[in-house]
């Protein structure tokens, strides 16, 4: 008897607990579930900005860089174009700026080694969990765009890049940030890891260092900057590759 | 059915009505009882979707960064064996166990999945960190709104002072505590209104150590609040350290859990339940025979 209702309680669990995850996986299915579960993603953001609007991510010391800077997502861009400047060091590359700027223009590469730059040794957060410690060196984004002269409705930066995401050589990489963080000190479009030009594998010749978001925020082979006032004609419209696939526009967090 | 046995029943059912109607006890507030059930909902959604998350890297570290030159201290993973099975291995501090089955390589509706934690311990049940992350972060802010309100509900009600800071005596008294909980010996009658100390510190450390060390853990794994004070993580040993402390704080509460389940079951599971629902408490009285 003390039995029969053992196992009927423990079946009964069970079953609450199967009919729970499936329930959850459900309700992850639907279109309106996530967006309701994701009002908590501008709160995040304006909680950290009105905390730390201008704040600086922790830097570190030589003892800290971790011994090889891993590579992940793109390690070689699928892509003729790319191969090509690759094939020749870079030389002929050139990053295109335009959007809403009064002054659009190209920098080759030279151009932007002769911008006002920064060096930082920092921690890289992958939106998987794992951390790594690099020494970046790159023009500073707020340079580059003091010259490009942005307009006053330009709300974001749009990175677009040379690694296509899919079979076919189709959903160019990108991703956006705003003005905050366009213009803090410690964003830069990174030419240099750990005193050597940047490798292919980690997003040469120009990554974006946006030292106080997660790992994918961090655009490798960047070709082109764009100022929008919006990004929801870009892609799946929500501002990014990965963000297209469900992620967190604000990955602060 | 005859009279006899009509009597009969009658009679019992007065003396159950009799028995229990005046030792029924007002024991839990409604904000405690609704508070209680929000947070059984917020953590749970917590843990699982934790889990998932932990599943994209399912390993953990010390200090700042994950390639330090030092191993991870905990890894969970899949491989495959000589005739090409999938194995799953957990390791800890450099000793590896076979987990096939339950960590690295689970099996779901006949399928076998290389995946840390198994699909039925995690939301969303396969693997989808963007999902997962979506989850935590909105019961992230249902669980810490509904802790705050219960912090402060405590101290305004007297909710604290009055049934959870232990007393002098419950001080005096934790070996005996002890021992009666070894025994299974549970208070009745007025003692039974009142939490036990052993209960009232395990709440206390849960309330006001536990909760809050792995919120904060978590918020230290943010890279934009992590620019707070210059690198506040570092005081807690780097934001891996940080990571390891959440997830084992994540474990420490399940344990409570499980110890807070089994308690609510030996002393009664009907009429604990019915008390974190109706807030009645039925007051278990000593067994004469006993």
């Amino acid at each position: 008897m003390h039995d029969a209702r053992r196992r009927f309680l423990a079946r009964v669990v069970a079953s609450l607990s199967a009919l729970g995850v499936a329930g959850c996986d459900r309700l992850s299915q639907t279109d309106w579930f996530p967006k309701v579960l994701g009002v908590a993603d501008p709160l995040n953001h304006k909680l950290a900005r009105l905390a730390t609007r201008k704040a600086m991510a922790q830097e570190f010391t030589p003892a800290d860089l971790s011994p090889t800077f891993r590579s992940n997502g793109t390690a070689e861009p699928d892509n003729a174009q790319y191969a090509a400047l690759a094939a020749n060091r870079f030389a002929d590359y050139a990053l295109e700026v335009d959007g809403l700027v009064a002054k659009p223009r190209r920098f080759t590469l030279a151009e932007l080694r002769a911008l006002p730059s920064r060096t930082q040794i920092t921690r890289h957060d992958c939106v998987e969990g794992w951390s790594a410690i690099g020494k970046w060196q790159g023009a500073k984004l707020s340079a580059l765009l003091d010259l490009v002269q942005p307009a006053q409705n330009a709300r974001y930066v749009v990175f677009h890049c040379a690694d296509p995401m899919e079979e076919g050589g189709t959903a160019p990489y990108y991703e956006s940030i705003d003005m905050d963080d366009a213009y803090h000190v410690q964003t830069i479009l990174a030419y240099a890891l750990n005193d050597a030009s940047l490798p292919i594998k980690n997003g040469a010749p120009i990554r974006l260092r946006v030292e106080r978001q997660l790992g994918y925020k961090h655009a490798k082979y960047v070709t082109r900057l764009e100022l929008v006032e919006s990004f929801a004609h870009i892609a799946g419209g929500n501002g990014g590759y990965w963000e297209d696939q469900g992620y967190q526009w604000y990955a602060g967090i | 059915m005859n009279d006899h046995a009509r009597a009969t029943m009658t009679a019992d059912a007065l003396r159950t009505t009799e028995a229990a109607r005046p030792k029924l006890y007002y024991r839990h507030a409604l904000a405690v009882r609704v508070m209680h059930w929000i947070n059984v909902v917020a953590l749970t959604i917590m843990l699982m979707s934790g889990l998932q998350i932990f599943n994209a890297h399912p390993a953990l570290y010390t200090g700042d960064s994950s390639y330090s030159g030092r191993p991870a201290w905990l890894e969970i993973g899949a491989r495959e064996d000589a005739q090409g099975r999938a194995v799953g291995f957990t390791r800890l501090f450099g000793h590896e166990f076979t987990t096939t089955g339950v960590l690295g390589v689970s099996t779901d509706d006949g399928r076998t999945y290389a995946q840390g934690f198994p699909s039925w311990l995690t939301i969303p049940s396969h693997q989808w960190l963007a999902m997962a992350r979506t989850w935590h972060f909105f019961f992230a802010w249902i669980f810490v709104i509904n802790g705050v309100c219960f912090i402060v509900y405590t101290i305004a009600s007297r909710h604290l002072a009055r049934d959870l800071l232990p007393t002098g005596d419950d001080v005096r008294g934790i070996g005996r505590s002890i021992v009666d909980h070894v025994r299974f010996r549970h208070p009745t009658g007025e003692a039974a209104k009142r939490y036990n100390v052993l209960q009232k510190l395990a709440y206390l450390f849960v309330v006001f150590v536990l909760l809050p060390l792995i919120v904060l853990m978590g918020l230290g794994m943010s890279p934009r609040l992590d620019t707070l004070f210059g690198g506040w993580v570092d005081w807690f040993g780097g934001r891996q350290t940080v990571r390891s402390i959440h997830f084992i704080v994540a474990w420490l509460l399940v344990a409570f859990v499980l110890v807070h389940v089994f308690e609510v079951i030996v002393t009664g599971l009907w009429n604990n339940v019915r008390s974190m629902i109706t807030g009645r408490y039925r007051i278990p009285q000593e067994k004469r025979d006993a």
